[in-house]
């Protein structure tokens, strides 16, 4: 396959960007999208030039590194799929390819493609966690868990944090990312105990971390590569609803 | 090299309790000032760094990927085993210990092994008290699955995302203990050297992913819990930046590496499709219950479409070699054999390696639903990978590197042969001998940070005082200033050839020679190759930009060239244990019908190097493998 | 301001909820409005008589619903300026190609045909209600529809003088058109902001949030629709024969 490819380029985090572009021929139509960037990398290198900065990891489709939008769309066309795990027989030999970096305040570009999504982690530290010490928790069936609570709880504790929701709404809205996050432990009877509190601490880190409002289009959850339902931002709204109300009335 | 194993007195089920008895403790006041590094935020890292942060230590914790929920523990699928006997089936904690040190091939420490296994219990309590969702049966009670051969079920799992669900768990640990301000999260920084002051490690040296600093960073103690090396193989199962380099660092600077040939190779992967492929990936092995593994048996043949290929031109070759097993043969067995049927010719699709794994008599068996009810995402992700459609038309499946045994020796206080230098999870040697069992990695990973190292550690701090060492002293300089010239060799690299296409081919000498199957000649040539390869590396690498930026060339330059180092030490590893065992196979040392043939006499130890210096030969230890539990017996799976 | 800063402007769940629960009002009064204003094709004396009566309600009862309305107008319209402009900063930098899967125009534009609404609802105000427009509306008076004989204002006629202008019948109903998209939008999405949604019912939300929208579109602009027709002697519906009506169509 022969690609023509559009790829923004951005020294750091405070300079401004551009796009370049580039012919890539020779395309293995079962090479992934990453690996079409390698080679990319490597046609770049051999004509001495920088080549293009991206983040990736697993490249399993799980650990939520890798990024890019493509044509427009987080992780590119295809559903339920992240960009290591786009393949290149899904383009057309002649496509041209727009690739940008996942686009939020709350994400700064580092360089090229890759951005920094510790707001995520700061969302997280703020209430996303079970407060357990280690070695004091009681034996695992000492709690029964209705089996359909943890099967919900799994489909939101699937969220890979790779940022698609955020880079796919127009607004850069964590909402899905948070609810996901906040959904998995509040369904949980071991999350009870600090439900009210997490949901105001990880909204109220969302909210400084300058993400966007929740517009409610559906945007984040159509270009989630584990297919986070919108379920979640409902609960959260609610849950959050309660627990301001609670708060407000103690 | 002093490799005193440090077992503890006493019948083997009292050891750990006699030990964690007998450790020293830190008193409470003075937890606050011992500042401890942990290197890596997978399973180990990221339990020990919460759990040492959560008794009141000061914990500086690092990993290169851009946030502590990416390490590579997140990719692990199939489950967590627990000798909880929840199913009354007749598990015990005795039971596990045995299934892993029959399972490793008898190549691992039965102390180690033995608190790996009680341990297993109180990690699902404690995942389970942080929110990791697992799998439930109808009455809310946690569910069971059999994985790995085990004849009881005991593995706990999450879908098949297992590892990513226990990560997350330690990771929100984690987190809360970030909040706190217990443990300072440091992410984009990788280590490159440990630095060690009067034998004692007191430090790391650093370099900022995105920024390029070189930093300095002192403590008390050093924890790495950098994972394996799978990925001296170029092509493994491991994510793109898993690397070798700061167990490498730490081996130069003293620490023994312990048996590195023991690696893993798993047996259902989706194979290589071109030369642009820079990974592979796993398939749960549960497809090998409903699938026939064959190939043609006319080197001819191979280029047809399978549906050509009549019955009686089709060559089942596991359930002609292995009869009783049939496709359900070991990993390392299974895969061996896919090897020598390719190499024979007979391997289908790209290149020729591969072999087919074929459903269709599942399928007119059980119906296409029942098939799709159980493995419909596996059948998904191939086709996602591949194109093909696997309810049509076999799986082309082929071995691929998985896990490492080998890594950084450790005594029972995982505490390596430098003082104050612990190593956690895969990155230690201690646990799985010469092979893993299914859903052990977890296991052993956890058990490190939450209950190993918690109590541990305080045998070494309570003989140092704390405070460390001057960031700025004579110690701490040397080291940034060696670090400081290989970057800037490696930044002044003006040659040829990106370090990508160095790694590629250091991955082609390791899987031809030192792979699923290894003999003497093919090891002696391998490092031959190799040191020629460094040669090259060194001469004609090319590594645009600067140090003081954000670099990936510069990064996987600096990997791949430990990577060269370490694979070579991998070859005379395998070139010098004279025994097949586990993942290790020796073509001169097996049965007439191609089994392994284990040698106990000579090889029951651990072979433990020890760094002499650049361009010298590495000594060689051994810590004898004592066995007072379990009796040696043959692995057959007739 | 100090307080409302505190409860409001600090999170943006609560700014959600504020949307949707002055939306619920609004969304409501919407309906009463339409259903009001259908009285017109019962004929004179309805209409005048329902506008009437309206407008001598007690008076904390009318200035109340008055007041109430206006503070939900205000508020929604004030939040939504505050979203739209964290929304912009939260996104400084478009893409170069901006796509979407799910999202479709009416969704994406609401700030766009919220503007225009709050723009029309100006303009509606000075026109019919408080007639700055065309102060000569004023003057239209009779008694049909007065419930004690006595004269009142003439509502009907005012309708129909109102809309027999082409252009303001056209603009009308283009408004009424954005108010349904708007609507269509909205009406689901405020269950969702109050966590009263769910994906297994929003199929069906959405269809009725559109089907909501298109009834408060066609109850409208039915009433412009008729004037015009009757006036271009296409339909002859709505009376103007009798001699109490002052507009001639």
């Amino acid at each position: 396959m022969k690609l023509f490819l559009k790829v923004w380029k951005q020294d750091g985090p405070q300079t401004e960007g551009r796009f370049e572009s580039h012919v890539l021929d020779g395309v293995s139509e079962d090479s992934s999208f990453l690996e079409m960037l390698d080679q990319l990398n490597e046609q770049l290198l051999e004509e001495g030039k920088e080549p293009v900065a991206f983040d990736h990891d697993c490249r399993e489709g799980i650990c939520g590194t890798c990024s890019l939008n493509i044509n427009g769309f987080a992780h590119g066309p295809e559903n339920s799929t992240t960009t290591c795990q786009l393949h290149m027989r899904k383009f057309e030999d002649g496509d041209t390819i727009t690739i940008e970096p996942f686009r939020a305040k709350a994400f700064p570009v580092i360089r090229d493609l890759v951005v920094d999504r510790s707001a995520f982690d700061k969302i997280i530290q703020a209430g996303g966690y079970i407060t357990v010490r280690t070695g004091s928790a009681p034996d695992g069936n000492a709690l029964p868990v209705p089996k359909e609570d943890a099967d919900l709880a799994m489909d939101a504790a699937q969220c890979i944090g790779c940022g698609a929701c955020v880079a796919s709404c127009k607004n850069a809205s964590a909402m899905l990312f948070t609810s996901a996050k906040a959904g998995h432990l509040n369904m949980l009877p071991q999350g009870q105990a600090e439900k009210d509190s997490r949901v105001l601490n990880m909204v109220a880190a969302m909210d400084e971390a300058g993400f966007g409002n929740c517009r409610n289009y559906g945007e984040c959850s159509a270009a989630c590569p584990k297919d986070i339902s919108l379920d979640y931002i409902a609960k959260l709204n609610r849950d959050y609803a309660k627990a301001k109300i609670k708060k407000v009335f103690s | 090299m002093n490799l005193d194993s440090k077992i503890p007195e006493g019948p083997l089920s009292d050891k750990w309790e006699n030990h964690r008895f007998s450790s020293k403790l830190v008193n409470p006041a003075n937890k606050r000032k011992f500042k401890i590094i942990v290197v890596g935020s997978g399973l180990a890292g990221g339990s020990a760094a919460a759990t040492l942060g959560e008794l009141g230590y000061n914990v500086d914790c690092f990993c290169y990927q851009d946030t502590p929920r990416r390490a590579h523990s997140i990719a692990a699928q199939g489950g967590i085993n627990g000798a909880k006997n929840y199913q009354n089936d007749g598990d015990s904690v005795h039971r596990l210990f045995y299934d892993t040190i029959k399972g490793g091939d008898f190549r691992s420490r039965e102390a180690n092994v033995h608190r790996l296994a009680q341990n297993s219990v109180n990690i699902i309590d404690q995942c389970v008290a942080q929110g990791v969702p697992f799998a439930r049966e109808y009455g809310g009670l946690l569910a069971n699955r059999s994985f790995g051969g085990a004849q009881v079920s005991r593995t706990f799992y999450a879908r098949g995302q297992t590892g990513q669900q226990l990560l997350l768990g330690a990771y929100s640990s984690l987190s809360r203990q970030i909040a706190s301000g217990q443990v300072k999260m440091h992410v984009r920084q990788e280590m490159l050297d440990l630095i060690v002051v009067d034998g004692h490690a007191k430090g790391i040296i650093t370099r900022n992913l995105s920024t390029g600093e070189l930093k300095v960073w002192t403590a008390d103690a050093v924890l790495l819990c950098t994972g394996g090396y799978g990925n001296v193989y170029y092509k493994s199962t491991n994510a793109i930046g898993c690397n070798v380099t700061a167990n490498f660092r730490a081996y130069r600077r003293g620490a023994g590496f312990a048996n590195p040939c023991f690696t893993q190779i798993h047996p259902t992967c989706i194979p290589v499709s071109g030369d642009h492929q820079s990974k592979l990936t796993l398939m749960s092995e549960s497809l090998r219950n409903d699938g026939r593994v064959w190939v043609p048996k006319n080197v001819e043949d191979c280029g047809k479409a399978p549906s050509e290929i009549p019955e009686d031109a089709r060559d089942y070759y596991l359930e002609r070699k292995y009869p009783s097993f049939g496709n359900l043969a070991p990993r390392d067995i299974s895969s061996r054999s896919a090897k020598e049927a390719c190499d024979e010719g007979r391997g289908v699709g790209p290149g020729g390696r591969g072999v087919y794994l074929d459903f269709e008599d599942s399928i007119n068996r059980l119906g296409e639903n029942v098939i799709r009810e159980r493995y419909g995402n596996l059948f998904e992700m191939y086709e996602r990978i591949t194109g093909e459609n696997a309810y049509q038309r076999p799986m082309r499946i082929y071995p691929a590197i998985h896990y490492t045994m080998g890594g950084l020796w450790v005594d029972y206080n995982l505490m390596s042969t430098i003082p104050g230098c612990f190593v956690l999870g895969e990155a230690n040697f201690s646990d799985h001998g010469a092979n893993r069992l299914g859903a052990s990695a977890l296991m052993q990973g956890l058990s490190d940070g939450y209950f190993v190292i918690p109590y541990t550690i305080g045998n070494y701090l309570t003989t140092i005082s704390p405070g460390g060492i001057d960031p700025d002293g004579e110690a701490a300089r040397q080291t940034m200033e060696s670090v400081k010239e290989r970057v800037s060799q490696l930044v002044s690299a003006k040659g040829k050839r990106s370090s990508r296409s160095y790694h590629k081919e250091l991955g082609q000498i390791m899987w031809d020679y030192a792979g699923m199957a290894r003999n003497e000649p093919g090891l002696k040539k391998a490092i031959g190759q190799i040191q020629d390869l460094r040669d090259d590396f060194n001469k004609n690498l090319l590594v645009t930009g600067t140090g003081e930026e954000y670099n990936m060339e510069l990064e996987r330059s600096g990997r791949v060239r430990d990577f060269i180092d370490f694979g070579e030490l991998l070859c005379r590893d395998a070139l010098d244990r004279n025994e097949s065992c586990g993942g290790h196979f020796r073509e001169e040392f097996q049965t007439e019908d191609g089994e392994a043939t284990r040698n106990d006499e000579d090889f029951a130890h651990a072979a433990v190097w020890e760094y002499k210096g650049e361009g010298e030969i590495p000594a060689r230890h051994e810590e004898d493998l004592k066995f007072e539990e379990v009796k040696l017996a043959v692995r057959s799976y007739k | 301001m100090s307080l409302y800063n505190r409860l409001v402007m600090q999170s943006s769940l609560i700014k959600k909820y504020i949307m949707a629960l002055t939306g619920i009002v609004l969304v409501g009064f919407v309906f009463v409005h339409m259903a009001g204003n259908l009285q017109v094709l019962l004929g004179q004396e309805a209409i005048n008589a329902y506008a009437h009566a309206l407008q001598n309600l007690p008076a904390p009862i009318l200035w109340g619903s008055r007041l109430f309305l206006l503070v939900c107008v205000v508020a929604h319209a004030v939040t939504a300026y505050q979203l739209i402009k964290e929304n912009r900063a939260a996104r400084p930098q478009s893409n170069e190609v901006e796509i979407t899967k799910r999202a479709g125009w009416s969704s994406l534009r609401m700030g766009l045909t919220g503007s225009l609404m709050l723009a029309f609802i100006v303009f509606h105000l000075l026109h019919f209600t408080i007639r700055t427009i065309y102060p000569e509306y004023n003057d239209l008076k009779t008694t049909v529809g007065s419930p004690d004989g006595s004269e009142i204002h003439d509502v009907y006629s005012m309708i129909l003088a109102g809309f027999r202008i082409d252009a303001i019948s056209v603009f009308y109903v283009f408004c009424m058109f954005l108010l349904c998209r708007h609507l269509a939008h909205g009406v689901s999405s405020m269950f969702q902001s109050l966590g009263l949604r769910s994906e297994s019912w929003r199929c069906k939300l959405d269809f009725a949030a559109s089907a909501y929208g298109w009834i408060i579109f066609i109850g409208f602009s039915i009433i412009p629709v008729l004037v015009l027709a009757q006036k271009y002697g296409l339909v002859n519906c709505l009376d103007t024969c009798g001699s109490s009506c002052s507009v001639n169509l």
